[in-house]
């Protein structure tokens, strides 16, 4: 497989997908005659026309409803949100009507929707525009959240995505836009599992998306003292593969859990919740923490917004230090 | 008359059958609230009662494969739309009868068999999935009309003013239906909006709106069977204000004369929708008194029979509880 950037990987996929299946369709704000604000959508509404390309007014919740109406009939919509921040302007719509549907019907509705939507701190848009958001997302039983970590990831999930009959948040870390992995085709998972992207014994590591090229270079790094650190890709955030975490955690006894979310709550709390129940249940002692974004809004300005998330210096240092502590 | 017509397509449109669904309509809400009092109901309900000429006019001018949202007071357009009584009496007792195994209650219970997209919790929150609806289906060839019901204080909503827009500039097929009763639960609409007619809203997306007596179901199905026809021939939607009242409270508890006086109450019990269509059908001779009589003893009885079923429906077991949260992936 030829190098392809995430944007590219993602836009060939709902082209692809689209191609094989006229139950899919794009609805959003500017996805079709611009193309999509991140080029995402790009080319689609040439290809397959305005009914199954939308530009849609700025209406979220309009539009997120919309998407969940179609869905509840048997079509397929793959909905943009312009960045994730603006999916909670429709969190009604999210969180009451397209997450408990499938329950509240005893399991005779199904919701097989995707909501993609770009995350990630910085970009100099200041406290609106670049929220994580996904650990909010953890309390929405019924919603999927999965986040990819590379281009090739991206094909993949969104792929499975959108063969899922449930509602999904596809979240696409935009600063993996333009970066390009030239990575093989991926071993196939099942959708809700956790990838083990690096085999290890001493320290176990946690990350999904933008965090995951942070973990992997300070493994290498730790690798060349004789650390030999487990990266582990999450892919799905909400629910977790607790299965593939916890084996990792009782091999190797250390934990650190990296979150692009601000601290307190969320995804690493979580990651830290599930190993300390399953060392109370089992008498063990896992040395865990986690290296979460501080807790306050994101910076206008670049040097204040990229200091509020862990960079690669910190994980590395963190993993050392985790490292070096002796097991309990 | 059976418990419940199985689709929209098969209820029978004649005036008899209509009234005799108006009819099933308040005996299924008295007998809800006679089950609450033996405390067979664990929520709350939300009486119909005073509206039924509304759900069961626009109903009979819809067709089979045509679908309804509706809100939180959601029998009329239910039992309307044909879901069976005894199932949705389950639904309301939390019984495993129950369209959703009794895990919706008033505020979600759906049949999409029934093309009923589901009662909401969340004011004006069924609006756009009215509109997805209707969008699904022209994108996959099927030239299905939604209904999109709401009370008046819906229409301050953002989620109403989004998807009239949207479904008015894609020209979807919709209708929307707002049973305007005077109160957004305790505030009257004249407190809650500067404008006379909530049909003159239809006006800011490029839409006809429609005012007619909610009462009347005559009227109502007038003013739905043009909105029908336009939205079917691709002609997009329509607004209808439906002018109405609710008898009992916001919901069963509510019994405050804080916000309406008694002798409100009491005038529109004057102007009731079924004894208006009854008139009608005495005058006409269509019906007598020993006519009605008779199609009161079948609906008591019909009402009587879904009851007893949804009272001996059991329990879902406890571990149903952490069941159908994910599609696809069901604990066998």
């Amino acid at each position: 497989m030829s190098a392809r950037t995430m944007q590219q990987a993602l836009r060939e996929t709902i082209d692809a997908l689209m191609a094989a299946d006229p139950r899919i369709f794009v609805i959003g704000e500017d996805v079709g005659v611009l193309g999509g604000a991140f080029g995402i959508t790009g080319g689609l509404l040439d290809r397959y026309g305005p009914e199954r390309v939308r530009d849609a007014p700025i209406s979220e919740t309009a539009i997120l409803g919309a998407a969940i109406g179609a869905a509840l009939v048997g079509a397929r919509p793959i909905c943009e949100m312009q960045f994730v921040d603006f999916t909670f302007v429709a969190l009604d719509q999210l969180l009451h009507q397209a997450a408990p549907a499938h329950y509240a019907s005893g399991g005779a509705n199904t919701v097989p929707l995707v909501i993609r939507a770009n995350y990630g701190v910085g970009g100099g848009t200041g406290p609106q525009d670049t929220g994580t958001l996904y650990g909010a997302m953890l309390q929405f039983p019924g919603l999927t959240v999965v986040i990819p970590s590379s281009a090739a990831e991206a094909a993949a999930l969104l792929r499975q995505a959108v063969e899922d009959p449930n509602p999904v948040l596809f979240l696409e870390p935009r600063e993996l836009y333009r970066s390009s992995d030239g990575a093989a085709d991926l071993p196939p998972l099942p959708f809700r599992k956790a990838r083990v992207l690096r085999a290890g014994n001493d320290v176990a590591c946690f990350a999904a998306g933008g965090m995951m090229r942070k973990a992997l270079a300070a493994a290498e790094r730790l690798g060349a003292e004789g650390v030999s650190v487990e990266v582990i890709d999450l892919r799905c955030v909400m629910p977790l593969d607790e299965e593939t975490i916890l084996a990792s955690a009782a091999r190797t006894g250390r934990v650190l859990a990296l979150d692009e979310a601000p601290r307190g709550g969320g995804l690493a709390a979580e990651i830290l919740a599930l190993v300390a129940e399953a060392d109370a249940a089992q008498g063990r002692r896992t040395l865990a923490r986690r290296l979460s974004a501080i807790a306050a809004p994101i910076a206008y300005a670049p040097h204040l917004a990229a200091a509020a998330v862990p960079d690669a210096a910190a994980v590395e240092a963190a993993l050392r230090a985790l490292a070096r502590t002796p097991l309990p | 008359m059976s418990t419940g017509p199985a689709s929209l397509a098969s209820t029978g449109s004649g005036p008899r059958d209509l009234l005799a669904r108006m009819l099933l309509i308040r005996r299924f809400d008295e007998k809800l609230l006679a089950l609450q009092k033996l405390g067979a109901v664990p929520g709350h309900s939300s009486p119909y009662v005073g509206q039924e000429a509304i759900a069961v006019g626009v109903a009979a001018e819809l067709a089979c494969g045509d679908m309804v949202a509706s809100h939180h007071r959601p029998t009329g357009h239910a039992l309307a739309a044909g879901l069976d009584p005894g199932r949705l009496f389950a639904e309301l007792m939390g019984r495993s009868g129950g369209y959703g195994r009794g895990k919706a209650g008033k505020h979600q219970v759906s049949s999409l068999d029934h093309g009923f997209l589901g009662a909401n919790g969340v004011v004006g929150g069924g609006i756009p999935i009215a509109v997805g609806a209707a969008l699904g289906q022209r994108l996959q060839g099927r030239r299905a009309v939604a209904v999109a019901y709401f009370g008046d204080g819906a229409t301050n909503t953002g989620a109403f003013h989004e998807a009239l827009n949207l479904a008015a500039v894609w020209s979807l097929p919709v209708v929307f239906c707002c049973e305007n009763n005077g109160y957004a639960f305790s505030t009257k609409v004249e407190a809650h909006q500067r404008i006379k007619d909530i049909a003159e809203r239809a006006a800011a997306y490029g839409m006809p709106g429609a005012v007619v007596d909610g009462n009347d179901i005559e009227a109502v199905r007038s003013a739905a069977r043009e909105a029908v026809l336009r939205a079917r021939a691709g002609q997009g939607p329509t607004l209808i204000d439906a002018k109405t009242y609710r008898w009992y409270g916001q919901y069963d508890a509510d019994t405050s004369l804080a916000y309406r006086t008694q002798d409100e109450i009491d005038s529109w019990k004057e102007r009731c929708p079924i004894e208006k269509l009854r008139a009608q059908l005495s005058t006409a001779g269509v019906l007598d008194a020993n006519g009605f009589e008779a199609l009161s003893r079948e609906v008591d009885a019909a009402i009587g029979r879904a009851a007893e079923w949804a009272l001996a429906s059991p329990k879902s077991p406890p571990g149903e509880a952490a069941q159908h949260v994910y599609a696809g992936e069901e604990p066998a």
